[in-house]
């Protein structure tokens, strides 16, 4: 089953007189355990895509179904729940807490889930989840104190806290230099393959887009090209 | 434990920027501070003048006996002697709201004779030693007389200050003999000077003795008993004027057969005192004091619902009134400052956190993101707002009480602590955490979370 099914979603704008289409009837679907890179030129519609995948935004138009749920005509609050359990968000700027130690920042999701975890819990959770990260020595380190790669790690595991089947990624490495750039791809590369987690990733850089399988490129509202990679050499 | 969580959250929250918290606080530390200080000082004040009112009788009760008639002329009131010294002090062992009370006998127009002055005094009062504490009087030099004076009908008196002037030129009459009516009196105690009262009769103008000395010993007996005789029918021989002559034998009217005397029996003549005077625990249980002293009075002088009382109560309307006009005006101007200096504090809290909501909308748009509603998002800047006003209402109890502590030590003003100032003000500053953080705390829950993830 695909753990993402979009038919003919549609987005407009309306801003006062103007009409904004800016999605024009995507149709799209991905598979459990796939990695996929979102590509094209801005104002080309990803962000609006990416947050409509992401339950941020309600399509106008479509029907979405995310791991067997229809969720494009949900409430609010149970879109913020669907966000908690179901995903995990990474950005380009990390959106790290402030003057909050890593350990923290990554506990801060549980206090959303609806389920009570006991303050142990929550930090063992959180630390186990910094070590798969690769920052057991970092737990109680505050942004200003790590690199942005170290920034961009604690950003992930904070995303992967609830287990979600689905990573979102926005221009995740865009804050990188080349050298962090690899090293986080390769994280998400062993997250895909090591724990089955589906990751989309927007992203500018044919690099980051040449290391996902499925590559898919969009133009103007529409899906240009939806393209597999043959699973070559990252 | 989830309320736990937030709150957590948002003393995480609040210690990531504590010079701003603890400024954002300092409103309301102020606030509270100033209340509780004010509340203290003005309610030490406010005491201190309801002493002073209260001592011109504010909380003093006067019961008179009733008037008597006779064959439809009535004598006005206090013309039958109905009150006794055992209703005196059963008042001041059954009514509660009764501080203290003493029995008083008047005797009038009596020359006062010492060394070769004499003078009239306005006032000659027989009582009990708790006279003084009814009118908070104090002595200004000697001591009072007592109860065993009192049982003795000791000859000793305390004289007012007007006497002293006019009957010693101002040298202390302690241990000194005065005459009224030819009955020698030594002078215990001189009363502290009180003035002229609200009618201008001067008050120092009084000499002041057990009552048993002036009833027995001075008086005899005194013009009310007289009337009181006249109006009791049948009892002619228990009186002087039931003699033709003094000192004859024959009586004016025919002996009395037994059946007379079984079916109207002479009433004994029982000790009387002119009036009893009360003083209430405070000028508020006035009401309550007259309400026990009529009750008691009812069952002691056998009078049945329907019948005429046989005593009036009359308390210091006028003085009360200016008594809880004061302290009411009093409450309310505290209560006005207290309410702008926490007003400010409160609109001091809305104005940071609308800041901090700005500051931190990125943070807001990141909460919502990973699953965060509109209503967590409230609830922890709400829970926010609330412990900075909690802990600035601490600090300012901490505050106010130092103040007014202060106060009392270096200026000597008189300050009461108050209890309820303090609840009050933890409630308040509660209530100002959350009426003042709603707004913000709105504002941020309706963030939308794609525009707060963009903020810059």
């Amino acid at each position: 089953m695909n753990l993402i099914e979009l038919h003919d979603i549609c987005k407009t704008f309306y801003l006062g007189e103007v009409v904004l289409p800016v999605l024009k009837g995507i149709t799209l679907s991905i598979a459990k355990g796939e990695m996929v890179a979102l590509t094209g030129a801005s104002g080309s519609g990803k962000s609006t895509l990416m947050n409509t995948l992401g339950c941020l935004d309600r399509p106008t138009s479509g029907t979405y179904s995310l791991d067997g749920e229809e969720v494009s005509r949900l409430s609010n609050d149970a879109r913020a729940l669907m966000r908690n359990h179901k995903m995990g968000f990474v950005f380009q700027s990390f959106n790290l807490l402030p003057r909050t130690k890593a350990l923290g920042q990554v506990m801060m999701p549980l206090l959303y889930g609806g389920t009570h975890v006991s303050q142990k819990a929550a930090k063992q959770r959180a630390a186990a989840m910094l070590e798969r990260v690769g920052l057991n020595d970092r737990m109680d380190h505050q942004p200003s104190q790590l690199s942005g790669g170290q920034q961009q790690r604690v950003a992930l595991a904070r995303a992967l806290i609830n287990h979600p089947p689905l990573l979102l990624a926005d221009e995740p490495t865009g804050n990188l230099d080349s050298q962090t750039t690899r090293e986080v791809l390769a994280l998400f590369k062993q997250l895909n393959e090591q724990d089955g987690i589906t990751i989309l990733i927007v992203t500018h850089d044919p690099k980051v887009a040449a290391s996902c399988k499925r590559v898919i490129r969009m133009a103007d509202g529409l899906i240009e090209a939806d393209e597999l990679n043959g699973g070559g050499p990252s | 434990m989830r309320v736990l969580l937030i709150l957590l959250a948002s003393l995480t929250a609040l210690r990531r920027n504590v010079m701003r918290s603890a400024l954002t606080t300092l409103g309301i530390v102020i606030g509270v501070g100033a209340v509780i200080a004010m509340m203290e000082i003005g309610n030490g004040s406010s005491a201190s003048i309801q002493k002073t009112i209260a001592s011109m009788g504010a909380n003093t009760l006067m019961i008179f006996p009733g008037a008597a008639a006779s064959g439809g002329v009535s004598f006005g009131a206090g013309s039958t002697m109905t009150l006794t010294p055992g209703d005196s002090d059963a008042i001041m062992r059954e009514c509660p709201s009764v501080r203290a009370t003493a029995a008083v006998v008047r005797s009038r127009n009596a020359p006062l004779i010492a060394g070769n002055k004499n003078w009239v005094p306005s006032e000659i009062d027989g009582t009990t030693p708790d006279f003084l504490v009814v009118r908070e009087w104090a002595l200004s030099e000697g001591a009072s007389f007592d109860e065993r004076d009192v049982r003795n009908a000791a000859r000793v008196c305390l004289i007012g200050q007007s006497l002293v002037r006019e009957l010693f030129q101002g040298q202390s009459p302690v241990g000194q003999e005065v005459r009224l009516q030819n009955v020698a009196l030594r002078v215990v105690g001189v009363l502290e000077k009180k003035g002229a009262n609200m009618m201008g009769r001067d008050q120092d103008d009084i000499l002041i003795a057990p009552w048993t000395t002036i009833k027995f010993r001075v008086s005899g007996t005194s013009t009310a008993n007289i009337a009181a005789v006249a109006a009791v029918a049948g009892a002619a021989a228990a009186t002087p004027r039931g003699q033709l002559y003094p000192g004859s034998s024959q009586g004016t009217f025919a002996a009395r057969s037994a059946i007379q005397t079984k079916n109207s029996p002479i009433p004994v003549r029982m000790i009387t005192v002119d009036q009893i005077i009360v003083s209430a625990t405070s000028a508020k249980e006035i009401k309550d004091a007259t309400a026990e002293i009529t009750a008691l009075l009812h069952e002691r002088h056998h009078i049945a619902e329907a019948d005429v009382d046989d005593f009036n109560i009359r308390d210091m309307a006028e003085i009360t009134k200016v008594m809880t006009s004061t302290t009411d005006l009093m409450t309310k101007l505290l209560l006005v400052v207290a309410m702008i200096s926490l007003v400010v504090g409160g609109v001091g809290i809305m104005n940071i956190m609308l800041v901090s909501v700005t500051e931190r909308t990125r943070e807001i748009g990141l909460r919502m993101a990973v699953g965060a509603r509109g209503s967590d998002i409230m609830r922890q800047f709400l829970a926010e707002s609330v412990m900075l006003c909690l802990a600035g209402g601490a600090m300012g109890i901490g505050l106010g009480r130092g103040t007014s502590y202060l106060v009392a030590k270096i200026l000597h003003w008189p300050t009461l602590p108050s209890l309820e100032a303090i609840v009050a003000s933890v409630l308040v500053s509660a209530s100002v955490g959350i009426i003042f953080g709603f707004y913000p705390a709105w504002k941020a829950s309706r963030l939308d979370p794609i525009e707060a993830l963009r903020y810059e």
